[in-house]
């Protein structure tokens, strides 16, 4: 293992902002494949996923585990100004380094930021981000392939190798075309988007998911020696397009909303799924019901809810 | 006459609720222009402009042979506290259009004002510039919408229109969602974010009353100003900060500009050097320029319109 400082921004009053990488394998072997941590200073679960990869890819490298000629980067975190002070976005200006993307040298802060990593990581055949979410809630922790062109479909095809149970497609928005997903894909790379169920907290145990499936996927693409352990998958991926899944929203109150299911659930058509309390006396204000028979793919973890928002993502 | 045009429960005894004041002349039917503002709850600029054209209209119904339209805060929750974005969200208001019914409560909040606004003649949207810098007031309009768009602008007394190459990440704008929907809508930018610039807005009110007389709905007084300039991305000069410290302008927003003089300084407080000196690389108008003294490299210092008058 080697590490190093791929970017450095000297800041005001702080020590620089250093964005470290860490690469395994062969030196000048093939750049095979290369993991992104967080982006946001509140993505701990995904930085804690990269540092137990780095420990686990170590251990693997010292065991012979890496095929010959290949190499792989981890940055476990791409913005620890942000992480450091407990902010999710650039702690300067407020903005989204995941809205910034392919970036630019003589742009913006967060642009030089961007084209920083983007400089490094285009030049890998593999990628994979650890991505959050913009709403509190419980997910299904999946791979995400958004279409960004030809290469997307190919994408879509190796998402199957990570062995997580749910590969998701997604078309993109007007804001997609600005993330690192989006730009990584289009700069030539197959590019994956993976979610673990958590955020600003740390679930090992999705953690160990989202890290197994990982190493699975170098495994499988013959990156890492066929005999790495790595653990079975229960059942084959179910590929589902984002616009598939069922929203289940709150339509006529807000309140406490109380629900006992997690993430990857099994629900049936009419089962109760919440109910939505009044805030002054816990009376029943609506329940909320699952339209379909399904699995629940997403469900918001806010304790509070609003009228119309969307509570849970039911995958058919 | 004041509309709710959206309202959804918050959770504790309280409706998030997205208001219009509609202005009917008393000259009867005629053009519909839509004033809109407060997408950004930190921009308050267009607090000002709102009040006082509500005002200016207010005394002379007479004098109005139309509809207009005041939509002053679209995004109430954040102008209450201070955020850009919707509060609890992580969203910017402002990449959700044109919403959509079924989805979140921002997707319906988006879709609401959106579906209101359809049909205007005109939709003018107001924003400040963010809370680091200083601008001269323009109208913002993409290339592809000049073409309709830029005599509209003449109207409106800004001192600039800046003709932009689009990004498809606006695509989900509200600006080009409702011209690709067919309504006319200018974005105009101005003052300071968090701060409200008097002058500038009412040079705007008196633009709005100009558009007014030019789309035919008003008879009352107006004041002419000289054409603006009109500009693209290639006669506009970006500097930038390329060390961290503070800014120092030595010069005001607005003024004109020699090449190679000294617009201010990025110094470090700490070693008490001058880090680098900004200096204009032409000849022109300085119409945007930082007041947010911590920099960052990369932090947006200035722009100048070459040649500008």
């Amino acid at each position: 293992m080697r590490s190093g400082v791929l970017y450095r921004m000297e800041v005001p009053h702080r020590e620089p902002a250093d964005i470290v990488g860490f690469d395994f394998g062969s030196k000048d072997g093939e750049r095979a494949c290369a993991i992104v941590g967080s982006t946001r200073g509140n993505e701990v679960q995904q930085t804690y996923i990269c540092a137990n990869l780095v420990a686990r890819l170590e251990e693997l490298e010292r065991a012979g585990a890496f095929a010959p000629n290949k190499n792989v980067l981890v940055i476990p975190c791409v913005n620890p100004h942000s992480m450091n002070v407990g902010t999710r976005f650039w702690p300067a200006n407020g903005t989204d380094i995941n809205r910034r993307f392919p970036g630019n040298a003589q742009g913006s802060s967060t642009e030089r930021v961007a084209n920083a990593i983007m400089h490094v990581i285009r030049t890998y055949k593999l990628g994979i981000q650890l991505c959050s979410f913009n709403q509190p809630g419980d997910f299904l922790p999946h791979v995400r392939v958004v279409d960004a062109g030809p290469i997307s479909d190919e994408s879509l095809g190796l998402a199957a190798d990570f062995g997580l149970p749910y590969v998701m497609s997604r078309k993109p928005s007007p804001f997609d075309t600005a993330t690192l997903n989006y730009a990584w894909q289009a700069s030539g790379s197959h590019a994956f988007s993976v979610y673990s169920r958590a955020t600003d907290r740390l679930d090992v145990q999705s953690a160990r998911q989202v890290e197994e499936a990982a190493l699975r996927f170098l495994v499988t693409r013959g990156v890492l020696s066929d005999t790495t352990p790595v653990g079975t998958p229960q059942a084959e991926p179910v590929l589902v397009r984002e616009s598939d899944l069922v929203d289940v929203r709150t339509e006529r109150a807000a309140g406490f909303l109380v629900s006992s299911l997690r993430a990857g659930d099994h629900v049936c058509a009419g089962q109760e799924l919440a109910q939505v309390l009044d805030t002054r006396n816990a009376r029943v204000l609506e329940t909320l019901r699952s339209p379909i028979d399904g699995r629940v793919f997403f469900l918001r973890t806010d304790p509070l809810v609003q009228q119309q928002m969307v509570v849970f993502r039911i995958a058919p | 006459m004041i509309k709710t045009i959206f309202s959804a429960a918050l959770p504790v005894s309280e409706r998030l609720v997205i208001r219009k004041n509609r202005i009917v002349g008393a000259g009867g039917d005629g053009p519909r222009l839509a004033l809109v503002t407060g997408i950004h709850g930190d921009e308050l600029e267009g607090q000002y402009v709102a009040f006082e054209l509500a005002r200016r209209l207010g005394e002379r119904l007479d004098d109005l042979a139309g509809t207009v339209d005041i939509y002053p805060a679209i995004n109430p929750l954040g102008l209450s506290s201070h955020e850009h974005g919707a509060p609890g969200f992580d969203i910017d208001l402002d990449r959700t259009f044109p919403g959509s019914v079924n989805g979140n409560l921002t997707d319906a909040l988006a879709h609401a004002v959106f579906s209101d606004v359809m049909g205007a003649d005109v939709c003018i949207d107001v924003r400040s510039t963010s809370s680091y810098l200083q601008e001269v007031t323009q109208v913002r309009i993409d290339e592809q919408d000049a073409g309709k768009l830029v005599r509209i602008a003449s109207a409106l007394n800004a001192r600039l229109v800046w003709v932009r190459v689009p990004t498809a990440v606006l695509d989900s704008t509200l600006a080009h969602c409702l011209n690709a929907s067919g309504v006319p809508t200018l974005e105009v930018q101005m003052g300071s974010g968090m701060r409200i610039s008097q002058d500038a807005g009412t040079w705007l009110v008196e633009g709005l009353l100009n558009l007014l007389e030019h789309l035919g709905a008003w008879t009352g007084p107006t004041i002419q100003l000289p054409p603006p300039m009109v500009s693209t991305g290639k006669n506009v000069a970006t500097l930038v900060a390329e060390s961290p410290g503070i800014f120092v302008p030595k010069v005001e927003c607005g003024c004109r500009i020699r090449p190679g003089q000294v617009m201010g300084i990025v110094a470090d407080p700490l070693e008490g050097v001058i880090k680098q000196e900004i200096a204009s690389p032409c000849e022109g108008m300085l119409f945007a320029l930082r007041t947010y003294p911590m920099v960052y490299p990369g932090s947006l210092l200035a722009r100048v319109l070459r040649g500008g008058r």
